[in-house]
């Protein structure tokens, strides 16, 4: 949404051209509104009929259809009124909380959002339509005005004869008069334009912006997600000192005590102190084992190295049953998300290795401009829940912090399909570093 | 025998360095990042490379890249990639970028000087070596249903050791028993696997990880 220009306001010690150029784009966008309201016109008829017969199926059906189409008009909107306003419009529905067709009207029917888009398309074919009417009509007066004499000339004698009373306008050299016409056109639609096309805006914005409850309902779930995740990473540093305490540290403590055993054996019993030693070395690769499952928890090396699509496919390998990973990614996402969702698909193929009795699992990784969307499947038995306990139940909070979402749909009897999705931009794709296949 | 050493960390290329000069390698180049064991590369007629997988100016898999690379250059020059920890990815493209001369294992096994030593010259000698860590992974992928699963412990355990690159003498020595065992236990296993019987050491590994990385 590029909402740098203010073009509803002058700017300052606008230029006579800037100002001009301003008020020729708003009368532009003025006809755009106005072609607008012909489908707001036949998505409001349709809308308000689905509603009402919505107690048969078909109403439904209809509005799973044209409730979307909706949105899209309303986000159209929102990108030209924000650009007129020269402040974005934030989108302001709520993620549906379920999938399916009912689950998704179900949604929308408890998004107030949804309904501030139904009555802002009744404003729309009314007063915002009358008002982007006038803005064009002025406009469109001033080029009236401009061609009157030349289109006095070209027309046939008499066509455009006028009347004033006083004053019969009947030659072509007094057809030049209505020039004195075009400059009190110039001078309303200078006067005028800006503050129509402003209103306009105004209450496209009124309508659109996500509501005040909104606002306060999005703060609530900012802050709890944060304490979450406060908690959660202070939690974590807790595992990591007690692994690193109850390990490495341990093992360290014990090697220099072989160690030093092994200086004091070595003038008396030069056998015992190759024993201390040998055992010595064995104490550093288990410390080493232990160094490295504590930096796989914190940061996995190879996320680091290769970066989600790479760690995911390392992943993959690393399971016990067979996964296969499917990923359409044109870039990369940011370093926390990636972290986030790698660690929330270890834990998902983690339980399906526990609990699924699965003989096999597709991971498939996409992006569709905004959402960053995972999808787990597997062939198991089902039954997964997420609740107290339950190791989704910590995927879902890690996503969280995020703004991410999961879903789980696990039937008794399998198959379970498991949808996490994070709003997240990809940066430019980097040059991938190659691989020993190419 | 001529090495080329690739390693960030002062205090482990010095250690390498001494180690492998104890062992009468002569260490002809030792460096710190990965575009001058290149450089290195090219400019000595090395047998073998040691590399360290992290390297400047990243920090992220420029040694494995520039091991591949190397391999490239000079098809089928041994490379021995060292890491702080190993991944199965990692391990198939090492192995994918050319037959023999590969070596993949984790730091902690240079503290068993003997058999690292051996590893690095198994490598250079073309044969293919890899860390029991990438090898116990394979072997746990194994499905319920696979010819795996009815191996014995004994001869799960020459499949393991024998996907490292140990040869039969090695393997021997390990499980205290003589050769002759372990050369039966093998022909079982490849019976079993349904594997063709190979006596080249180098041949015989690469068969069995293909099985296993199927």
């Amino acid at each position: 949404m590029s909402a740098t220009t203010l073009i509803a306001q002058p700017s300052h010690g606008e230029s006579f051209a800037v100002g001009l150029r301003r008020r020729v784009v708003l009368t532009g966008l003025s006809l755009v509104y106005v072609l607008l309201a012909v489908p707001a016109l036949a998505l409001l008829c349709i809308l308000t009929t689905s509603l009402g017969v919505a107690v048969v199926g078909v109403g439904l059906v209809l509005l799973l259809v044209f409730v979307p189409l909706n949105q899209q008009l309303a986000n159209v909107h929102r990108t030209l009124s924000s650009r007129i306003l020269g402040a974005p419009i934030e989108r302001p529905y709520l993620r549906p909380a379920a999938a399916g067709g009912l689950g998704l009207l179900r949604s929308w029917a408890l998004d107030p959002a949804r309904w501030r888009d139904f009555a802002w398309t009744w404003m729309s074919v009314t007063i915002g339509w009358a008002l982007s009417w006038i803005s064009l009509g002025l406009g469109l007066g001033v080029i009236w005005y401009l061609v009157f004499p030349f289109v006095y000339w070209i027309t046939p004698e008499g066509t455009f004869d006028t009347n004033y009373g006083l004053f019969k306008l009947d030659t072509q050299g007094e057809a030049f008069l209505e020039w004195i016409l075009l400059a009190v056109a110039l001078f309303i639609w200078w006067k005028l334009e800006p503050v129509l096309m402003r209103w306009r805006a105004e209450l496209d914005r009124s309508m659109l912006a996500p509501s005040r409850e909104t606002l306060q309902r999005r703060v609530v779930e900012v802050s709890q997600s944060r304490a979450e995740s406060i908690d959660h990473s202070a939690a974590e540093l807790r595992r990591i000192e007690r692994d690193l305490h109850d390990g490495a540290q341990a093992r360290l403590v014990a090697l220099g005590m072989n160690l030093g055993m092994a200086e004091e054996m070595l003038a008396h019993d030069p056998e015992g102190a190759a024993r201390m030693l040998a055992e010595a070395r064995a104490v550093t690769t288990s410390a080493l084992g232990d160094l490295r499952s504590v930096v796989r928890g914190i940061h996995p090396p190879v996320l680091a190295d290769r970066g989600l699509v790479g760690a995911l496919q390392a992943l993959a390998l690393d399971m016990s049953l067979p996964v296969s990973v499917m990923i359409s990614l044109p870039g990369r996402p940011a370093e926390p998300v990636e972290s986030a969702v790698y660690f929330a698909t270890t834990e998902l193929l983690a339980n399906i290795g526990k609990h699924a009795r699965a003989t096999r699992a597709v991971v498939s990784l996409s992006h569709d401009g905004a959402v960053l969307r995972v999808v787990v499947e597997d062939d198991g038995v089902g039954g997964a829940e997420v609740g107290a306990g339950s190791g989704l139940t910590g995927v879902a909070r890690r996503l969280g912090a995020f703004d991410g979402t999961m879903e789980v749909i696990s039937p008794v009897g399998g198959p379970t399909v498991v949808t996490m999705e994070v709003p997240c931009a990809l940066s430019s794709p980097k040059i991938s570093p190659s691989s020993g296949t190419d | 025998m001529r090495v080329v050493i690739a390693e960030d960390l002062a205090l482990l290329r010095d250690g390498l360095t001494r180690l492998l000069q104890a062992y009468d390698f002569e260490v002809v180049a030792a460096v710190d990042n990965a575009e001058l064991l290149l450089e290195a590369l090219r400019e000595h007629e090395a047998d073998i490379a040691v590399v360290d997988v992290r390297m400047p100016p990243t920090f992220t898999d420029e040694g494995l890249r520039a091991a591949i690379q190397a391999r490239v250059e000079r098809p089928g020059f041994p490379v021995l990639v060292l890491s702080q920890y190993v991944e199965q990815l990692y391990a198939r493209e090492l192995l994918s970028s050319g037959d023999g001369g590969v070596g993949y294992l984790l730091k902690d096994r240079v503290a068993d000087v003997s058999s690292f030593v051996e590893a690095v010259r198994a490598v250079a000698g073309g044969g293919t070596v890899l860390d029991p860590e990438v090898v116990s992974t394979l072997i746990a992928r194994a499905q319920p249903d696979s010819p795996i699963s009815k191996l014995t412990e004994r001869e799960r355990e020459v499949l393991g050791l024998m996907a490292e690159g140990r040869s039969n003498a090695a393997i021997a020595s390990q499980l205290f028993v003589t050769e002759k065992a372990i050369s039966k236990h093998t022909s079982t296993i490849f019976m079993k696997l349904g594997l063709f019987q190979d006596d080249d050491d180098n041949r015989r590994v690469l068969a069995v990880l293909t099985y296993l990385q199927h």
